[in-house]
C-alpha cells in the first residue's frame, strides 16, 4: 500500500505518480490522506490501480478515468468521474452536480445521493446511485444507463438519445422526450448484473424503465413547444 | 402615362419589406422552420475594410522590401504551459468539425497548415487520425457537446481549446442535421445514424469562470502542464471576457467575431447575436494591459480574416495572431465558379453556396458524401491552402516593413487610421486625415 499525503506533497506529486504506473507496476494499491476538499484528486489516471482517497474531495476526482478503481471514503463535489472511459469509481457518501457528466465506460457507484445533472451527457458510463437523484439528470444522455434506487427529480432525462433509466422510486417528472417504457428481460439481465456490481440491495423487478420516445430526433416545427 | 396622359407613380420597392425579406417570409410561411446555413454574417459591418495604413514617412523610416528581414514567428502558450506552441506564422486554422467537414477536408487543412508552419485544429466530434497525423501542430478543442472526447486524444494534442462561444452564435449550440451523419461520424459521436445531432450550448460540468478555473486544473492535471490551454469566446463582452479567461488561467484568449463562420446555425443568429470582429480587438487588449499580460497571454482573433492587410490590422490593433475559418474552405476549393452549374441545382450561385448544413457540397468539402468527397484530392487542396497562407504572411509582412517594422508583432494602433466614424470609435484609431476617433477625450 502506497500512502500519500496531498496536503503535504501536492496535487502535482500525486496525479503525477499515478499517471506515470502501467499495468507492470507492483505500486497496485494507493491511499491518499488528507484530501481536505481538494480538486481534481487522481484525475487521468490509466492502469488498473486501486486507489482510496480518505476523506471528501472538491470538483473532477477521478475524472477521465481509465482502468482504475477509485474509491472515496466521503462526499465529491462537482463532475467526479466525468468523462470516464472505463474502470470503477465508488463514492460512499453524496455527490455534486455532474456525476459522471460524459462518461463513456466505466462504472461510477454513489452510496449516498447525487445532485442534479448526474449523468449530463453521458455516452456509454455506468451509474449507479444507491439514493436519490436530483432535477435534470441525464439531459442529452446519449448511452449507458443509469440506475437509481431512490426517486429522480424534476426532468429525468430531458432531450435524451439511447440511454437508459432504471429508477426504483418515484420520478417527479419526465423532461421532453422521455417516457416510461417497457421492462423487457434484457433489461433485467441488465439491471441484475449493475445491481450486483454496485453492491445493491435491490430487485430488479422494483424498478421502471425509462428512455427516448426518439421523436425529437430529427426536427419537427410542431414539436417547436419541447424544445 | 395613363389614357388620360396623367403621370403614373412608378413602383417602389420597400426598403423594409425587401425582396429577400419578403422571400424568406414566404420560405418560413410554407416550411414551418427557421432558415440554417454556414458561414457567418453576411451583412455589412464595420471591417477592417474601413481602416488604412499610413505608411512610413519623414518621422518613420521603411525596411527594403527584398533585404531587410521582417520577422513573423509567434510562440503561443508561454504563461503556464511547459511546451508553448512555436508557429512559423501568426494565422492558424480555426476549429471545423470532422462531421461538418469530410475527411479529405480535414486531411487538407492538416498538410496545408503543417506546410505553411502553423496550426490547425479540430472540432466538435473529436480527433481523426488523419488529422493528427497530416499536422504537425494539432489544437484539440474542448466542447460542450464532449463529442468524441477521450483523455488519449487530449494527450495527443499540442494544445487545447476550450470553446466557450463562436463569433456567429455566441449564446448558442449546434446542430449537425442527421444527412450528414455516416457510420463513422455517429460512431464518433456515440449516436445513432441519421438523427440530428444537437451541440449543447453550455458545457456539461462547470458553469461560470470559477468553475472554468477549477476546469483547466484538471486538464492542466491530466495532461501534465504540458500544452497551452486556449480559451476561445465569442465576440460579445470581449472586455470582460478576455479578463475572466485570464483569470480562469488561460494561455491564449481565441476571440471569434459575428463574421466567424459556423457549419450549421440559424441565419437569425448568425446575423443579430455579437459583435464585429473589428469591435472585439482593442477591448480585449485593453483587457489584457490592464491586467499587465499582453503577449504574455496571448491573443488570437478570428471571424472574417481574408488577407495579409486584415493580418497586419488584426496584429496592430493587438493580436498576436489570427484564426482563419472560411477563407481556408475557399483556398481549399469551396465556392468554386467550377461547380456553378451545379451550385444552379442547388438554387445558389458561387460565392454564395452556404448550405453546408446539407451535405451537398458540389466542392466535396462540407460533406460526407463519398460520391462528392472524392472530388476534393487532399494533397492538391493541401497545397493551395498553404499557398495562400504563405500570400498572406508576405502581404503582411509588405504592410508592416512599409510601415517601419522588422516583426509583425510590432505593428500597433499608431499606424492606422479609419475612413468612417464607426471605424474610427471601434478601432480607437484616428479617422483619416484627424487625431481624433470618438470616445476620445479633448473634442
Amino acid at each position: 500500500m502506497q500512502t500519500y499525503d496531498l496536503e503535504a506533497n501536492g496535487l502535482r506529486g500525486l496525479n503525477s505518480a499515478l499517471q506515470e504506473l502501467n499495468g507492470s507496476t507492483n505500486k497496485t494499491a494507493w491511499e491518499i490522506v488528507n484530501p481536505k476538499g481538494s480538486h481534481a484528486i487522481a484525475v487521468g489516471l490509466n492502469s488498473p490501480v486501486e486507489v482510496t482517497v480518505k476523506g471528501s474531495t472538491g470538483y473532477y476526482c477521478a475524472g477521465m478515468n481509465q482502468q482504475a478503481t477509485v474509491r472515496v471514503e466521503g462526499s465529491v463535489g462537482p463532475g467526479v468521474a466525468e468523462n470516464m472511459m472505463s474502470g470503477t469509481v465508488i463514492v460512499d457518501g453524496d455527490a455534486s452536480q455532474y456525476a459522471g457528466a460524459t462518461g463513456h465506460g466505466g462504472l461510477l457507484v454513489i452510496k449516498g445521493n447525487a445532485s442534479s445533472r448526474c449523468g449530463i451527457s453521458m455516452k456509454g458510463i455506468d451509474i449507479v446511485v444507491h439514493g436519490n437523484i436530483g432535477h435534470m439528470c441525464a439531459f442529452m444522455a446519449q448511452a449507458g444507463n443509469l440506475v437509481v434506487l431512490g426517486d429522480a427529480g424534476d426532468a429525468l432525462g430531458d432531450s435524451c438519445y439511447e440511454a437508459r433509466f432504471f429508477v426504483r422510486g418515484s420520478v417527479k417528472s419526465l423532461g421532453a422526450d422521455c417516457i416510461e417504457k417497457e421492462m423487457r428481460p434484457e433489461h433485467i439481465e441488465i439491471l441484475k448484473d449493475l445491481l450486483a456490481r454496485a453492491g445493491a440491495d435491490a430487485k430488479p423487478e422494483e424498478f421502471k424503465r425509462y428512455g427516448s420516445a426518439r421523436k425529437l430526433y430529427n426536427f419537427d416545427v410542431d414539436n417547436a413547444q419541447a424544445y | 402615362m395613363d389614357s388620360n396622359n396623367i403621370p403614373r407613380t412608378v413602383p417602389i420597392q420597400s426598403a423594409t419589406f425587401s425582396n429577400p425579406i419578403n422571400a424568406e417570409i414566404r420560405r418560413a410561411a410554407a416550411t414551418g422552420i427557421y432558415d440554417i446555413r454556414g458561414g457567418g454574417a453576411k451583412r455589412r459591418v464595420p471591417h477592417f475594410d474601413d481602416l488604412l495604413f499610413l505608411g512610413a514617412s519623414i518621422s518613420r523610416y521603411p525596411l527594403e522590401g527584398y533585404r531587410e528581414k521582417c520577422e513573423t514567428k509567434v510562440t503561443l502558450g508561454t504563461r503556464f504551459a511547459k511546451k508553448p506552441i512555436e508557429l512559423d506564422i501568426p494565422i492558424t486554422i480555426a476549429g471545423m468539425s470532422f462531421g461538418a467537414l469530410s475527411g479529405p477536408a480535414k486531411e487538407a487543412l492538416g498538410r496545408g497548415a503543417s506546410a505553411a508552419g502553423t496550426s490547425t485544429t479540430t472540432g466538435d466530434g473529436g480527433m481523426t487520425p488523419e488529422e493528427r497525423g497530416h499536422s504537425t501542430k494539432l489544437v484539440y478543442q474542448y466542447l460542450p457537446s464532449r463529442y468524441g472526447m477521450n483523455p488519449d486524444d487530449l494527450r495527443k494534442a499540442d494544445a487545447i481549446e476550450v470553446v466557450v462561444g463562436q463569433g456567429a452564435k455566441p449564446g448558442g449550440g449546434g446542430m449537425l442535421l442527421g444527412q450528414k451523419i455516416s457510420d463513422r461520424v455517429a460512431e464518433m459521436r456515440t449516436l445513432p445514424k441519421g438523427i440530428d445531432q444537437r451541440s449543447a450550448c453550455r458545457h456539461p460540468d462547470w458553469t461560470g469562470p470559477d468553475d472554468l478555473e477549477i476546469k483547466i486544473l484538471e486538464l492542466r492535471e491530466i495532461t501534465d502542464w504540458q500544452v497551452p490551454i486556449y480559451i476561445k469566446v465569442g465576440g460579445t463582452r470581449p472586455y470582460y471576457d478576455t479578463a475572466l479567461a485570464v483569470k480562469a488561467g488561460a494561455d491564449v484568449v481565441v476571440l471569434d467575431g459575428m463574421q466567424g463562420g459556423t457549419a450549421a446555425t440559424q441565419d437569425v443568429f448568425i446575423e443579430h447575436v455579437g459583435l464585429p470582429t473589428l469591435s472585439c480587438i482593442r477591448p480585449a487588449v485593453q483587457a489584457l494591459q490592464d491586467l499587465g499580460v499582453h503577449r504574455e497571454v496571448q491573443l488570437i482573433v478570428s471571424g472574417g480574416i481574408r488577407t495579409g492587410a486584415d493580418v497586419a490590422k488584426a496584429m496592430a490593433l493587438g493580436a498576436d495572431a489570427v484564426a482563419i475559418g472560411t477563407a481556408a474552405l475557399v483556398a481549399l476549393g469551396d465556392n468554386d465558379p467550377k461547380w456553378e452549374s451545379e451550385y444552379q441545382k442547388l438554387g445558389t450561385t458561387t460565392g454564395a453556396y452556404d448550405d453546408w448544413h446539407e451535405g451537398l457540397d458540389p466542392a466535396g468539402i462540407t460533406t460526407q458524401d463519398p460520391e462528392l468527397m472524392k472530388r476534393l484530392d487532399p494533397v492538391d487542396a493541401g497545397r493551395r491552402l498553404r499557398n495562400y497562407l504563405k500570400v498572406m504572411t508576405l502581404e503582411a509582412q509588405t504592410i508592416a516593413r512599409a510601415c517601419g517594422h522588422n516583426h509583425l508583432h510590432n505593428l500597433e494602433p499608431e499606424d492606422l487610421c479609419a475612413l468612417t466614424m464607426e471605424a474610427a470609435a471601434m478601432a480607437r484609431v484616428p479617422l483619416a486625415g484627424t487625431d481624433w476617433y470618438p470616445g476620445k477625450a479633448g473634442f
